[in-house]
């Protein structure tokens, strides 16, 4: 128990440390790195809380796929890779009370409704198998229109991103 | 383990995507800070779906996760052709709809 508390801790505190360069970086090649940093922090978390279907997918998809993408188009929009200004808005500052505001509401709203709620002790990993009948059982129908939304966008992203 | 440790680590992922979409003036930095809202949300279906021992949190962020993914591709793309015609993906030098 303590072992996964501190697991927790450690990871927690990447995650935030990585989310905060994402969003500060002036360099957008490093900004897409810690990206990487944060989304396996949240695949690490995922393995905490017993999915570890989610995790693997996590790592294939969107370490794997999407960063690809994003370092794709940080490629074909920038001319040259490296430290560069303008990448923020003239106002940028707005962000900081909006975002303020936004995580005071949340935690009084978290703190006050959930309070120190634990999690159910010694919870098993989720098995595959119950995942895949519920995406072929009772959600069958959003899993139907999930593929029509990505054959829509591979479809999509081809017809605007081709040269004609 | 608390059940509001996670949730607040989602609330503050959140929060810092929030900030990066308003504070970001390249697209492709925006869509970076989108991805950081997404993975706060999966966070939280996870985090309920362990609470209330069933796995439908896991269903659905797996379907955020492919959700997440079309978006990106046909946001990478809309980025690509804007740069295409206007060499510059800064948001706010896109104002020609503005009335």
């Amino acid at each position: 128990m303590v072992a996964q508390n501190v697991g927790f801790a450690v990871i927690a505190l990447v995650m935030l440390v990585g989310a905060l360069r994402v969003v500060t970086s002036r360099n957008v090649v490093h900004a897409a790195l810690w990206l990487v940093v944060v989304l396996s922090g949240a695949a690490a978390q995922y393995v905490l809380l017993a999915a570890e279907f989610v995790a693997v997918t996590q790592v294939l998809v969107y370490v794997g796929a999407v960063m690809v993408l994003i370092l794709f188009g940080t490629m074909l929009t920038r001319s040259r890779i490296g430290t560069e200004g303008g990448l923020n808005n003239p106002r940028w500052w707005l962000g900081i009370p909006v975002a303020g505001l936004l995580m005071a509401a949340m935690s009084i709203a978290l703190v006050g409704g959930i309070g120190d709620e634990k999690m159910p002790a010694g919870a098993e990993p989720v098995p595959t198998a119950v995942v895949s009948d519920q995406i072929f059982g009772p959600y069958l129908l959003p899993f139907w229109a999930l593929s029509f939304v990505l054959l829509a966008a591979v479809v999509g992203a081809i017809v605007l991103a081709r040269k004609d | 383990m608390l059940v509001n440790q996670f949730l607040l680590l989602a609330a503050a992922l959140f929060c810092i995507g929030v900030y990066g979409v308003v504070a970001r003036r390249n697209a492709v930095l925006v869509l970076m800070s989108i991805e950081l809202i997404l993975n706060a949300v999966n966070l939280n279906l996870i985090a309920f779906a362990m609470r209330n021992g069933s796995a439908d949190g896991h269903t659905f962020a797996l379907y955020v996760i492919a959700v997440a993914a079309a978006e990106v591709g046909v946001g990478l793309a809309l980025v690509l052709l804007i740069y295409r015609n206007r060499r510059t993906i800064a948001l706010d030098d896109l104002s020609e709809m503005k009335g």
